[in-house]
């Protein structure tokens, strides 16, 4: 059995598995049972000078059947009074010390952040997150990603925060920026400890097309709000590994972005991530899912003869390159097995319209001779290798995407523009 | 469908108070049956439909929330969907051509889907519609054939007058199809549809008794020919006139439509015969509450006739067969049935070997039904196949007489809704190419002239 146990930042958890601050780490409570359920730490709901929320507050992105591939929300920091949540922190660090709880924190005036990291101090949490991430709400105010978008603000708050406390100090990262790695550098100029990302995406979740009003509806009128879940996973995996993989970047990142299952977070630690964060999958399957996520990411790693969680955490990023170092030679083709196909075609109309036409039907000549009906054919050697068809089968496995490599040798775009054998970048050629 | 029904059913028909076959669709269920549909490029359901109605799209639309757009895709090409949608063999049409039956998943339920399009968006005026031509048509019989038939002629643009001898129209959509898959009112609403489409209708007009068919050659430039079959035919065996015997065809006339009809108190039913008739009369018993309902069949199980599906669900409802046999008398004291005489069969044929007596108070015939020859003769150069069925070119469906056109059961000798549907409407498009290409509208005020005159 590999041992989950993580050290992040100083910070300690029985696994590396915490709540990101939000509706499920909002109260004593919620948290205690998570811990219950194996979450090894939460962050607390951003404390602050408590807001009044609006109704309703979130929005959800279904896909077919399958509901809250994308979840959107403009509620905003606690609403309940910092007194309370301070208890409720000690109480929970008095039962669960070997868990860690991190108060997230959001103020304006330096002499409120000076207070508030006082009484998180009180509190015996273990350390804290600066929301420089949230980008709905509070930014207008001054406060959230309005901060995390201005990385000489966000280096002179870290600053003030590094000047007050010995805790360890998190900053969380807004992805609602051109490149991540601005204020996560200046995050670990001023002193940081790591940093957490991402918050949420800016987004409009849709629209109420009987009223005409934006989604969700409060009154007449809507907002923009956040968004996350399973659809925002890619974007953040993106600015995880980008940041993981910058040159002089030192500082530990805890991944966050639509983890739902053991594979997703496993992801984020190949791609630099020290630990991660769950909110909306829990928000949706409640805090049970820990057991596999623990369980799931454990038998991972004994398979992969990983003793520790560190033995993960960026695996994948020499992997991680850019497109000019791709090889060129690699080379895939779409094999159809006419065993498991049922015959729906949607591998040909989205080869035909959607691709490079080179997925044809039984009857079309050319096919093989003893090619069942509706049993599809690729023309190989038109074959790009794009995946698509693959994708778009509802038959898992029914098309493979078998190597076929082109030459032996390596060759990327790069290494051709440097031996004069392709254009440079930008320029125009027919050849 | 979302029209209410023009004519009024008769009350107090025993068949208001059964259950439906199948439920309806729920909003939630028919999205997330509609968003399992894989929307197959080329699907080989379209195909599998006699009518041909672009199934994907049709479901895919329903996925959308586009529940019009859904219900135009069907009804361009079915006028009559929403009966299809409930009477419709679906598991060896369309359902059965699934790509999820070859990877041993239920199919989608596409019945249940088209049902559903049409109960919530089936509306007159989603269907464009031509200019008004001046031409005529003249349709004989109201049921499916003619009117899917009279349908399309009147949105290309036709007059359309159908003559229908019964009181309500609809034919068997209406008189004949076992309650538990589909109601009356269901039929009537569907008429009611067609009608607004701006089809005429007279009923009580029967060709041959209250008008010839020289009068509608007359007054219309083409006829088209779609009566159905007529009565249901008779075993021809001593105690078989009386109470207790009821041909299958006309039992089921009356459940559907005769005022305060109730079944009398029936401990033992037969049902004679192995189509499709036989059982939906066979399970309708079991529906009524007969405790033990027995289907007599000349042939072997595997031989019947009616879809194996349908055998399945009788045989699971308590259907008991008794095949290789055929009745020889019915058994009457002072009248009542007591029982049948049975004869085993060799070949389908009755040998001398008597079975033992199949005791039994109630008796469905439901071996056929004739053909209405005598239709024929009122039109010169029709001509009859020797079953009885109207001859016509399966392409065009015209008669030997050029201004005649013929399908349905009438043409087909008898198959589904769904067939009939399809020659109606290709009957129809027939027609409106010769109508198209031929000179002088015959103006539909022939007969008011007449009538003026």
């Amino acid at each position: 059995m590999a041992d989950l146990t993580s050290n992040f930042a100083g910070i300690e958890s029985p696994n590396p598995f915490w709540l990101a601050s939000g509706p499920p780490a909002n109260s004593g409570d919620q948290v205690m049972r998570a811990f219950d359920s194996g979450w090894g730490g939460a962050v607390w709901k951003t404390l602050g000078n408590p807001i009044v929320n609006v109704s309703s507050r979130l929005g959800s992105v279904n896909y077919g059947s399958h509901k809250l591939m994308g979840l959107n929300n403009i509620e905003l920091i606690t609403d309940r009074p910092l007194s309370v949540n301070f208890k409720e922190i000690s109480e929970v660090k008095k039962r669960y010390p070997k868990h860690a709880v991190i108060a997230s924190v959001m103020v304006e005036s330096r002499a409120d952040w000076e207070e508030m990291i006082r009484r998180v101090e009180d509190s015996h949490a273990d350390g804290l997150e600066l929301n420089f991430g949230c980008p709905h709400g509070m930014c207008e105010r001054g406060m959230g990603s309005a901060v995390g978008q201005e990385p000489k603000v966000l280096q002179e708050l870290v600053a003030w925060v590094m000047e007050t406390t010995k805790l360890p100090v998190i900053a969380k990262l807004t992805p609602n920026i051109t490149d991540i790695t601005e204020p996560a550098f200046a995050a670990q100029k001023a002193g940081a400890h790591a940093v957490s990302l991402i918050n949420t995406i800016q987004s409009v979740i849709g629209v109420d097309l009987d009223r005409l009003v934006p989604l969700p509806r409060v009154g007449n009128a809507s907002s923009h709000g956040g968004y996350c879940g399973p659809a925002v996973k890619p974007i953040a995996l993106r600015m995880v590994a980008e940041l993981a993989r910058a040159n002089e970047f030192s500082l530990p990142i805890s991944g966050i972005g639509g983890i739902e299952t053991w594979r997703d977070a496993a992801e984020f630690l190949a791609l630099g991530a020290t630990n991660v964060q769950v909110c909306t999958a829990v928000m949706h399957h409640g805090f049970r899912i820990a057991e596999d996520l623990i369980d799931g990411l454990s038998n991972y790693l004994d398979q992969k003869g990983m003793n520790t969680v560190d033995g993960l955490v960026g695996a994948a990023l020499p992997a991680f390159k850019e497109w000019g170092d791709l090889d060129l030679n690699h080379h895939v083709v779409a094999k159809i097995n006419r065993e498991t196909c049922i015959g729906c075609q949607l591998c040909i109309v989205a080869c035909h319209d959607g691709a490079h036409q080179c997925i044809h039907p039984s009857e079309k000549a050319g096919a093989p001779a003893d090619l069942p009906h509706r049993v599809p054919w690729v023309e190989e050697e038109e074959c790009v290798g794009c995946n698509l068809c693959a994708f778009v089968c509802p038959v898992e496995g029914c098309i493979e995407m078998v190597e076929e490599r082109r030459g032996d040798e390596v060759d990327t775009w790069n290494t051709r523009v440097k031996d004069g054998r392709d254009h440079v970048p930008g320029g125009l050629s027919d050849s | 469908m979302s029209d209410s029904p023009i004519f009024e059913a008769p009350p107090h028909r025993l068949e208001s108070g059964l259950e439906e076959k199948n439920a309806p669709l729920n909003p939630g269920d028919a999205l997330v049956e509609a968003q399992r549909c894989l929307y197959c490029h080329d699907a080989p359901c379209i195909p599998s439909c006699p009518t041909a109605i672009d199934i994907p799209t049709f479901i895919r639309k329903i996925a959308t929330g586009n529940l019009k757009g859904s219900a135009r895709t069907i009804l361009n090409a079915n006028l009559l969907a929403a009966s299809c949608a409930r009477v419709c063999p679906v598991e060896v049409l369309c359902e059965e051509t699934c790509v999820y039956v070859g990877w041993n998943r239920p199919p989608i339920t596409i019945g249940k889907l088209q049902r559903y399009a049409m109960d919530h968006a089936a509306s007159p005026d989603l269907l464009p519609r031509n200019p008004p031509t001046g031409f005529s048509v003249g349709l004989v019989g109201a049921g499916p054939a003619s009117l899917a038939c009279a349908g399309t002629l009147s949105l290309l643009g036709h007059e359309t007058v159908l003559y229908e001898r019964d009181p309500l129209p609809g034919g068997l959509n209406t008189t004949g199809v076992a309650p538990y898959k589909m109601n009356l009112n269901e039929s009537l609403a569907e008429v009611s549809f067609i009608l607004k489409l701006g089809v005429d209708l007279q009923t009580g007009v029967e060709v041959g008794r209250t008008i010839t068919g020289k009068e509608l050659l007359d007054r219309h430039q083409f006829i088209f020919i779609g009566p159905g079959l007529g009565s249901d035919s008779k075993l021809n065996i001593p105690g078989e006139d009386g109470e207790g015997v009821q041909g299958a065809v006309a039992w089921i006339r009356r459940l559907k439509t005769e005022p305060g009809y109730t079944l009398p108190p029936v401990k033992n039913a037969v049902v004679i015969g192995g189509g499709n008739t036989a059982l939906d009369a066979a399970r309708e018993l079991g529906k009524l509450g007969v405790p033990h309902v027995y289907l007599v069949y000349r042939r072997s199980e595997e031989d019947m006739s009616g879809y194996l599906h349908e055998w399945s669900a009788a045989k699971e409802e308590g259907v008991t067969l008794i095949s290789n046999a055929a009745p020889r008398e019915v058994l009457r004291e002072k009248g009542h049935v007591l029982g049948l005489s049975l004869a085993r069969t060799k070949d389908g044929k009755p040998t001398q070997d008597a079975l033992a007596d199949l005791p039994c108070d109630f008796v469905v015939v439901a071996i056929g039904q004739s053909k209405l020859r005598g239709l024929a003769k009122e039109f010169p150069g029709v001509e009859l196949t020797e079953d009885g069925c109207i001859k016509a070119d399966p392409q065009t469906f015209v008669t030997g007489n050029p201004q005649v056109f013929a399908g349905g059961d009438a043409r087909n000798g008898g198959k589904e809704v769904v067939n009939a549907v399809d020659e109606g409407q290709r009957a129809a498009r027939a027609i409106d190419a010769q109508l198209r290409s031929s000179s002088t509208p015959k103006t539909g005020s022939t007969s008011t002239d007449r009538e003026n005159g």
